[in-house]
């Protein structure tokens, strides 16, 4: 035999990375309120399995360890467990060679930190704080509780209007959500553990492209009482759709020209072209919403006047302010914040931007939107800046990919220093420090610090900032509406404490958030204010689900969406993804496992019929 | 209608049929443990898994719906082991020390091990820890972990049918049991001790307390007079262990039984279900003149499932329940008065003992509000029907063999409308009965007021709902059973959706025959129904159908009580309800 071999990878090799790749897949997937004890018990154990025997520490200690954690499982953990698992952990952290045993050592420790109220549950009472009432993975996540696979089998079924009913009966932007929503519903998809995630929001999108006309549902009887909403975004919008349904009048204040908020005036067409975003909105209408456009309230009318006038009052503001860089330069002419380039456009103010060569600074959706935009209002070039990594970047991964693709250079780990003027005060360059990655925070975030480098100069005519949003809302103080960093200050009930008769959700006390989080709020608080008012109105809808299959579907790959061809992006404000096929939905929507009936979904925590 | 085939042979069915179903329609058992019609049908045991023909996974018969040419395999080598090993495992994790176990005979599990022929443990046994077996015995409900097999049964029927909630799933993964809500104490519940999870339980796993030993203590002792009362229900279901049907063992036959044992008294519960009557509909009528009911209804006082229930649930309407007591309470007050004083005997050496198709009333028995006569309990303690067949059992009484024996002087005599008091509408149409009486001065056809029975269809709400004029006063009343149903009338009459004058209500489902305390069988049979039809049965055999017509309650009034309502009535026959919840 030759003294050195190539050493391919063999059967083995494959195997253990299959396994682990199941593995990985299976703990992604793990369904939030299973125990956090015997979570950690199994880990420590997955651990100990990794051993290689050297040291006492890992070899022996670890399986002491997981025999005190199952103790205090079993209900047999006596008063001073914690801290004998706690000292064990801590010397296995401390002299382990390697990070197989110190690993294994502080995801203890760490679970002990986060789970500890369990852990002296586990002991005093031989129980478990936690119980997994979410049967529906998906459903549970979602802010709204969409009733996720109701809706993928009426979609299977060829029934789309009545998918889009069920989905409108927690949450009146099916089209919108079918095109834009960050759908943390796939984050825990069970399907995962077979292969991949279900494409929900693909399937959504199919539905609602494929729905024909559907009659706007009957309002409860009229009950004499008037909402005002402040802010036509989706939050305010959702508040006032189902307190329509339950027989409320309702009164939009918005203070442009006109609804939809941050979805007309943050969301470029390309991602959802304006028509699809007035479907839902007017049907929204069409229940009988009274709406005054152009309304600035604590200038036009104060919130004061809204609070005499109607029972109840909703602020759902939108975060239409921008965050500024705060470097030298950040005065300059053509220096732009995302927020007014992306409203100009939504409002139809398509600036010429030909020629030019553009830097956006920001690694999140609105700096990709940003960056994207620019491209199609015919830049030179456009350059994304971010401190970080793509990895660290807050933006979808396919809007990265998708902006790359169309053509946008990004530059990561560099920080904007200063922006360089021109004689005539014009941008010229952006100047940025050069970055190094940096170590792991607290919360699981990698920090960066400045490199040891020289400044690097970005020639550029326009700078547009993406670095954050905030809420403008001491207009509103006046009216007796707390704010706290810069948002309303209201509980989780949406009530705003000692206003009276106030709400307030969405970006407004979130800060800048998703759409579907904005739209979980105005039906939270639709629900409350009818609460508030003194009803017990319940929103629910007629549609029957089609049974599942019997069994599954074997392993099979997660459909995705496709760009579109685009040959000159310059002018082009046209939707770059196309939807589903029949034949990609069909595929799709089989892959669901309807947690609905199988599991503990047909047992309790399964679907809820009405709110 | 759907054709399929099983195990090779075709047939057609109906339409939404679970395979489960399909299947018994067929002929074919498909074993299965948790599976409980209607409630529980979630697949969770798996025993019930079958092969149907293109499908890659054994599928659960319970809980999946028939289709058009489905071909299902009952008997295939893969759907055997299948369900042999789920029993296993099972098994693995269930105390099997049989012999020591109050469901050893009537216990589905066994059964299955039975039929499985089951010989060595093939998985290693592994039971919860003793700390989570801590239940108070002195609780009239008890819990068993250790025999617990996670059907869920108890969950959903406390959930689905009585609305309460009280059970749930803690913890997951191999941890996982069943236990109080919250993870809390059952004493910190509003448990109503129904005891349907009792009676829905496949195992040994729910119980109620056994207070057998201290009948037979106080049967031994020759200084104590032990005076026993039968409930109505209880003709229905007690010779059910000993393979009696009811008509050859009836409430007679265990009057020789009991006195067999020992018993120095027996009597019937109809007979102060008649006196109950007797005070009720007066009280009925003097609170409906005085316009007490022009808001919420009159509710009946009867049942004690009830009674822990809309004091905790619906406390702002105790003020509606009638004051009489329940039978059972009349019959303990009475004796330890009136038959006291009749027979000579201290009350301190009469031991009252009541048989009970419920758990409940051992809680009833023990409410300081029940100590009227001597400040001692009216009714020392409460056998339930499957304590009685169990103490006859212990005491070697071969109650076939046992020939009936009449009730005792005094307070022998009962009515059909008394009977009826065990079947849910039995109370309202015993009561309507004499109301009728009273208002009209003569009797009235005694089936008039058959249609207000439990059985009769709903129309728009799941209780019965009628409206009778008697000399054109307008009466509105109800019949409700189950405390699902009970929580539904009482927020609709909160809401004035519905107006009654007078309401019955009965927590299990069909009444008392289909009481907590009734025995068990292992076909998950729900026999409620058939057990109220013969109540009705033996009502419309009888003689006497009025309670008002009972000489034997008349001459209680005529030397003791007086009349309805009087003081001394008042102060032995009725109680001031308050918020009193004991265990």
């Amino acid at each position: 035999m030759a003294r050195l071999q190539i050493e391919a990878p063999g059967m083995l090799h494959q195997a253990y990375q299959q396994f682990a790749d199941h593995v990985t897949r299976k703990v992604q997937a793990t369904p939030r309120g299973v125990c956090p004890v015997d979570l950690t018990l199994n880990a420590l154990r997955m651990s100990h399995v990794e051993s290689c025997g050297k040291c006492t520490p890992c070899r022996i200690g670890l399986a002491q360890l997981a025999e005190l954690i199952e103790e205090v499982l079993d209900g047999a953990g006596e008063e001073d467990s914690i801290k004998k698992i706690e000292q064990l952990a801590n010397v296995i952290r401390d002299t382990a060679d390697c990070a197989i045993g110190y690993e294994a050592a502080n995801l203890v420790i760490n679970s002990l930190k986060f789970f500890r109220e369990d852990y002296e549950r586990h002991i005093v009472k031989a129980d478990c704080l936690y119980t997994m009432d979410n049967a529906i993975p998906c459903a549970a996540i979602c802010p709204a509780h969409v009733d996720v696979p109701g809706y993928i089998a009426l979609t299977r079924a060829g029934r789309c209007e009545d998918a889009v009913r069920l989905i409108r009966r927690d949450n009146p932007f099916p089209a919108v959500c079918g095109y834009v929503c960050e759908h943390p519903c796939e984050d825990h998809c069970r399907r995962a553990m077979v292969d991949a995630p279900i494409n929900i929001c693909g399937i959504k999108r199919y539905a609602v492209d494929h729905a024909g006309d559907i009659p706007t549902p009957q309002c409860a009887a009229d009950t004499g009482k008037r909402i005002a909403v402040v802010g036509g975004g989706p939050g305010g919008l959702t508040a006032a759709y189902f307190s329509r349904l339950m027989g409320h009048s309702v009164t939009v204040y918005e203070q442009r020209k006109k609804l939809g908020g941050m979805l007309r005036y943050g969301i470029p067409d390309y991602r959802l072209p304006q028509d699809i975003l007035d479907k839902d909105i007017q049907y929204i209408l069409d229940t009988g919403i009274d709406v005054k456009m152009d309304v600035n309230v604590g200038e036009d009318v104060t919130i004061e006047e809204l609070k005499k006038e109607y029972d109840a009052v909703y602020v759902s503001i939108g975060a239409h302010d921008d965050k500024k860089l705060c470097i030298e330069g950040e005065d300059g002419k053509g220096v732009l914040s995302a927020v007014a380039m992306l409203r100009a456009v939504g409002e139809g103010d398509r600036m010429d931007l030909t020629g030019k060569h553009v830097v956006v600074i920001g690694g999140g959706n609105v700096a990709m939107d940003a960056t994207r935009t620019s491209l199609r209002l015919g830049a030179d070039s456009v350059t994304t800046v971010y401190r970080r990594r793509i990895a660290d970047m807050t933006a979808l991964p396919v809007e990265i990919e998708e902006a790359q693709a169309e053509g946008a250079h990004i530059i990561t780990l560099h920080a904007p220093d200063h922006i360089e003027l021109d004689e005539k005060g014009e941008v010229a360059a952006l100047w940025a420090q050069p970055q190094i990655i940096s170590s792991v925070t607290a919360d699981g975030r990698t920090s960066v610090r400045a490199a040891d480098a020289e400044l690097v100069r970005i020639p550029c005519d326009v700078i547009v900032v993406a670095i954050g949003q905030a809420i403008n809302a001491g207009h509103l103080e006046p009216g007796g509406i707390e704010t706290e960093r810069g948002v309303i200050k209201a509980d989780l009930s949406t009530f705003v404490p000692d206003s009276g008769n106030v709400f307030a959700g969405g970006d407004a006390v979130s800060g800048p958030a998703t759409v579907i989080r904005a739209i979980a709020a105005g039906k939270v608080a639709a629900r409350n204010i009818d609460e508030f008012l003194g009803f017990d109105h319940r929103i629910t809808v007629d549609v029957d689900i089609p049974a599942p299959d019997l069994s599954n579907k074997p392993a099979c790959g997660r459909v995705t969406l496709k760009g579109r061809h685009i040959s000159h992006i310059a002018g082009d404000f046209d939707l770059v993804d196309e939807g589903m096929s029949d034949q990609e939905m069909e595929q799709e929507c089989g892959r669901c496992l309807r947690c609905d009936h199988f599991g503990l979904g047909i047992f309790k925590g399964g679907r809820i019929r009405e709110w | 209608m759907v054709n399929i085939r099983i195990n090779g042979t075709p047939y057609t069915v109906e339409d939404g049929m679970t395979i489960m179903e399909a299947a018994y329609e067929a002929g074919v058992d498909i074993p299965h443990l948790c599976y409980l019609k209607d409630v529980n049908e979630i697949g969770a045991c798996r025993l019930c898994c079958v092969e149907v023909e293109g499908e890659n996974k054994l599928i659960p018969a319970c809980d999946n719906v028939v289709t058009e040419d489905m071909s299902i395999i009952t008997n295939s080598p893969r759907v055997r082991q299948a369900s042999r090993t789920n029993l296993e495992l099972i098994m693995s994790r269930h105390d099997g020390t049989c012999t020591t176990c109050v469901r050893s005979g009537n216990c589905q599990l066994q059964n299955l091990c039975i039929d499985f022929s089951l010989d060595v443990d093939l998985y290693e046994k592994h039971y919860a820890p003793e700390k989570k077996l801590q239940w108070k015995r002195d609780f009239p409900l008890i819990r068993d972990n250790n025999k617990c097999v996670k059907c869920m049964r108890c969950v959903q029927i406390c959930d689905k049918v009585q609305s309460m909630k009280i059970w749930d799933t803690l913890g997951t993964g191999s941890h996982t049991r069943v236990g109080v809500f919250d993870g809390r104490s059952i004493h910190h519940t509003d448990c109503t001790l129904c005891g349907q999870c009792i009676t829905h339980c496949p195992v040994g796993a729910l119980r109620a307390r056994d207070d057998t030993d201290r009948v037979i203590e106080a049967i031994s002792d020759p200084d104590i007079v032990t005076v026993f009362q039968i409930a109505p229900a209880i003709r229905t279901a007690w010779g059910e262990p000993f393979g009696l049907i009811p008509r050859h063992a009836t409430v007679n036959r265990l009057c020789g039984c009991l006195k067999q044992m020992g018993a120095d008294y027996v009597f019937d519960t109809s007979f102060t279900a008649d006196l109950t009557i007797m005070e009720e509909a007066n009280e009925f009528l003097v609170r409906l003149e005085k316009g007490d009911l022009e808001k919420y209804p009159m509710f009946t006082s009867c049942c004690p499932g009830w009674i822990r229930f809309i004091k905790k649930q619906f406390p702002e309407l105790v003020p509606q329940l009638s004051t009489s007591k329940s039978p059972q309470q009349m019959f303990g007050a009475v004796m330890k008065s009136y038959f006291a004083e009749k027979i000579g005997v201290d009350p301190s050496k009469i031991f009252t003992v009541s048989i009970m198709p419920c758990v409940a009333k051992k809680g009833e028995c023990d409410m300081d509000s029940m100590k009227s006569a001597m400040g001692a309990n009216d009714v020392d303690v409460v056998l339930t029907t499957r304590e009685v067949t169990r103490l006859l059992k212990k005491e070697h009484i071969p109650a076939a063999r046992v020939a009936d024996q009449p009730f005792d002087q005094l307070m022998a005599e009962y009515s059909g409308a008394g009977v009826i008091f065990g079947t849910t509408g039995g109370v309202m149409e015993a009561a309507l009965r004499t109301a009728y009486f009273k208002f009209m001065g003569e009797n009235p056809p005694a089936d008039l007021f058959e249609e207000v029975n439990g059985f009769s269809p709903r129309e728009k709400y799941p209780w019965v709902e009628k409206e009778f004029e008697l000399k054109g006063q307008k009466l509105r009343i109800a019949v409700v059973n189950t405390l699902g149903h009970a929580r539904a009338v009482c927020e609709a009459i909160l809401r004035e959706e519905v107006k009654y004058d007078f309401v019955e209500v009965m927590a299990c489902p069909g009444g008392c025959s289909g009481g907590g305390g009734q025995p068990i069988n292992t076909e998950d049979e729900e026999r409620a129904f058939s057990r109220g039809i013969y109540l009705h049965e033996l009502d419309k055999e009888m003689e006497l159908r009025f309670s008002h017509e009972n000489r034997e309650v008349a001459k209680l009034y005529e030397d003791y009580l007086g009349h309805p309502l009087s003081e001394r009535a008042e102060e032995l026959l009725h109680v001031e309800h308050s918020l009193e919840f004991n265990y």
